[in-house]
């Protein structure tokens, strides 16, 4: 038995204490889906009966159906635009040292830990100052700056340990700069890429307060749902809403998570032969 | 092995900044031959290396490979192909795919290039192989792909930095004969790089010894251990005992040597020997010291007292100071008959060859900038 073990042995609260973590956690959360199922307009229990009406609501409401398209447009340029920045970031920092590179690293990552709303409004204010027009193209850029880290911190996990030797390797086997782009750096950090593509997508369809500052008058999904809740009689059609985003999230942060593990397991192995046993 | 030149390397000097990494070497390594670079890190054997593969530019000079002038060419250009210190091996493809990585530039027949893969694998022993992934592989069998990658593209040279490095003593050892008898086979130029002179020696057709970015020797294993140059190569390459001489004569060819309490010693006067002030360093290697039990006897003798024992399994290494030497002799004496179980303190008596001196030149400055 391991150390760990035997000492979890002596601490019998703690599986209560991480049930009780995991309900308060994720028992909201479950409440979203069983609601939207739920052949009610109000949210009370006991519930009343099966539908998916509240989901078929949904295909008719076009004011939702535009918002959804505002949210994939946004969210798709979001997710090239800091990936792309992103590769940038995690190239310097993971392949070339300069001088300010610890500040440069931590200037990037800094909207992870400065209070969202203040960034909103720093971003409000320059771009009233500059006189453009609020719209999608300004979520855009706003959503961008907050995803940039995000997108970096998938990126050099991926990158970590992308050993110059392989592009070398390949060079002194004849293929050329172009050739080596494509035959290796690309396959070997191509996960770290979809994955990073996949969160910053994910952030940008959930993300509220940039949008709500930034969006002018072409709403994204959250701000719709956020509008509907002045109406208790639409309740249920945005919980529903509500459960496709979650299980959406969920699916793409999961696929980005064994992507990004994937491209840092190729990676590690790439520079660090084994010792033999 | 034939006469022919493969690589001329002239007056090749790499500066990094002001940092002098190789400071005018100049070197011809033959056809078919296996030639090791040799020194302690940070002399410039992997910039060395790496200028002949095509990844460093040399500063000054000029590099030939096989007759062409190559120092602007680019790795890809090069008729040299390199096995990487950390192997290389592309994560994303297996085995097979590693090896035709190169190949496929050549747009072969698919039967061909499957033939030379298969031919490649089963050289380096990873026949049956192919289909592995790079993260199923052993540290030995990740040697073996990047030599076979390395082979597959039939170079003129093959350069290794280190290769052997990364691997257990065992492995290695086992590896080292596989390499030599892998050079044979395929009759290429091999050049490898390590800090490891047992490597060296017992792999290499000859070997260049670097200290500071110069080459301070370069000869075939037995003559480089037996006669190095300079205090430092005598140093690199094993044990030795140095001791200072006074010069009694000099003749044409020889100088003899007063070796203090060895007497005098006649030396082959090495290239461009000479003598300033009368003093010069001498060397002799531990192994031959010999240990003499009981009433044998040996036409030159020495005696003195054991001050120290270390014992290696199969060799104890001794230390003995003898009156009128400024530092102890030492020796290794195979565990044959008790040299592991003398008692310190005990006076012995040691037997020498007077030819088994070596006249060392002083090492020239070492400045890297
Ligand atoms: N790209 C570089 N920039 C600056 N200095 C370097 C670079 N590459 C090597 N050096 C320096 O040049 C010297 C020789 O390096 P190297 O050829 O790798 O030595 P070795 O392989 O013999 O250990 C080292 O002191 C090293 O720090
Ligand atoms: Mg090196």
């Amino acid at each position: 038995m391991s150390f760990l073990t035997q000492r979890l042995r002596f601490l019998p609260w703690l599986p209560a204490y991480m049930a009780v973590y995991f309900l308060f956690l994720y028992l909201p959360i479950l409440l979203l889906p069983v609601f939207s199922f739920n052949d009610a307009a109000t949210t009370t229990f006991p519930l009343t009966g099966f539908t998916t009406k509240w989901y078929a609501s949904l295909a008719g409401n076009t004011a939702m159906l535009e918002a959804a398209r505002n949210s994939l447009v946004v969210g798709v340029c979001v997710a090239l635009l800091s990936t792309v920045l992103g590769i940038c970031a995690a190239r310097a920092i993971t392949r070339y040292r300069f001088r300010g590179q610890k500040a440069a690293a931590g200037l990037i990552m800094s909207p992870l830990f400065l209070p969202e709303i203040i960034v909103a409004v720093s971003l409000l204010m320059i771009v009233l100052a500059i006189g453009l027009e609020l719209s999608l193209i300004t979520v855009i850029l706003g959503q961008t700056v907050f995803c940039v880290p995000y997108a970096m911190s998938v990126l050099v996990s991926g990158f970590e340990g992308f050993d110059r030797s392989l592009e070398e390797a390949s060079y002194d086997l004849g293929e050329t700069a172009f050739g080596t782009f494509r035959r290796v750096t690309l396959p070997v950090v191509a996960p770290a890429i979809v994955s990073s593509l996949l969160v910053t997508f994910t952030i940008s369809l959930d993300e509220f307060i940039l949008a709500f500052f930034l969006a002018g008058t072409s709403p994204t999904l959250p701000l719709y749902i956020w509008g509907q809740l002045r109406f208790p009689a639409k309740l249920p059609a945005v919980l529903a809403l509500g459960t496709i985003m979650i299980v959406l999230s969920i699916v793409m942060l999961t696929l980005a998570e064994t992507l990004r593990r994937r491209a840092e397991r190729r990676t590690r192995m790439a520079s660090a032969p084994p010792q033999e046993a | 092995m034939t006469d022919r030149t493969m690589i001329r390397i002239d007056a090749v000097s790499k500066f990094y900044g002001i940092y002098k990494a190789l400071d005018a070497v100049s070197l011809t390594i033959g056809e078919g031959e296996f030639f090791s670079l040799l020194g302690p890190s940070g002399c410039g054997k992997t910039t060395l290396l790496r200028s002949i593969a095509g990844f460093e530019t040399p500063t000054s000079g000029e590099i030939h490979i096989d007759g062409v002038p190559s120092v602007m060419l680019p790795p890809n250009r090069r008729p040299t192909n390199m096995v990487f210190q950390s192997y290389a091996i592309f994560p994303h493809l297996d085995v097979a795919e590693n090896v035709a990585y190169g190949l496929k530039r050549l747009r072969l027949s698919r039967e061909d290039e499957a033939r030379r893969v298969g031919d490649a694998l089963e050289q380096v022993r990873l026949a049956g192989l192919g289909k592995r992934q790079a993260h199923e592989l052993s540290g030995g069998q990740r040697q073996r792909v990047a030599l076979a990658r390395a082979l597959v593209m039939r170079p003129k040279v093959l350069l290794l930095d280190e290769p052997l490095s990364a691997l257990d003593k065992k492995l290695r050892e086992e590896m080292q004969v596989e390499l030599r008898q892998l050079q044979k086979a395929v009759g290429i130029t091999f050049i490898l790089v390590t800090h490891d002179q047992y490597e060296a020696l017992a792999l290499s057709d000859r070997i260049a010894v670097m200290f500071g970015g110069k080459i301070a020797q370069v000869a075939t294993p037995k003559e480089i251990y037996q006669h190095p140059r300079t205090r430092k190569v005598a140093d690199f390459l094993g044990g030795m005992n140095f001791l200072s001489g006074r010069i009694l004569g000099e003749q044409a060819g020889t100088v003899s040597v007063d070796a203090a309490r060895f007497g005098a010693v006649n030396l082959g006067k090495p290239p461009g020997f000479t003598a300033a002030d009368g003093r010069v360093t001498l060397g002799i290697r531990p192994e031959r010291l010999r240990l003499l039990w009981d009433d044998e006897r040996a036409p030159h003798e020495l005696s003195g007292r054991l001050e120290n024992r270390a014992y290696f399994g199969e060799v104890t290494h001794l230390s003995v100071g003898v009156e009128g030497l400024e530092a102890p002799l030492s020796m290794v004496e195979t565990n044959s008959y008790g040299a592991d179980d003398l008692p310190i303190g005990a006076e012995i008596r040691l037997a020498y060859d007077p030819d088994a001196f070596v006249l060392l030149a002083e090492d020239p400055p070492v400045s890297r900038v």
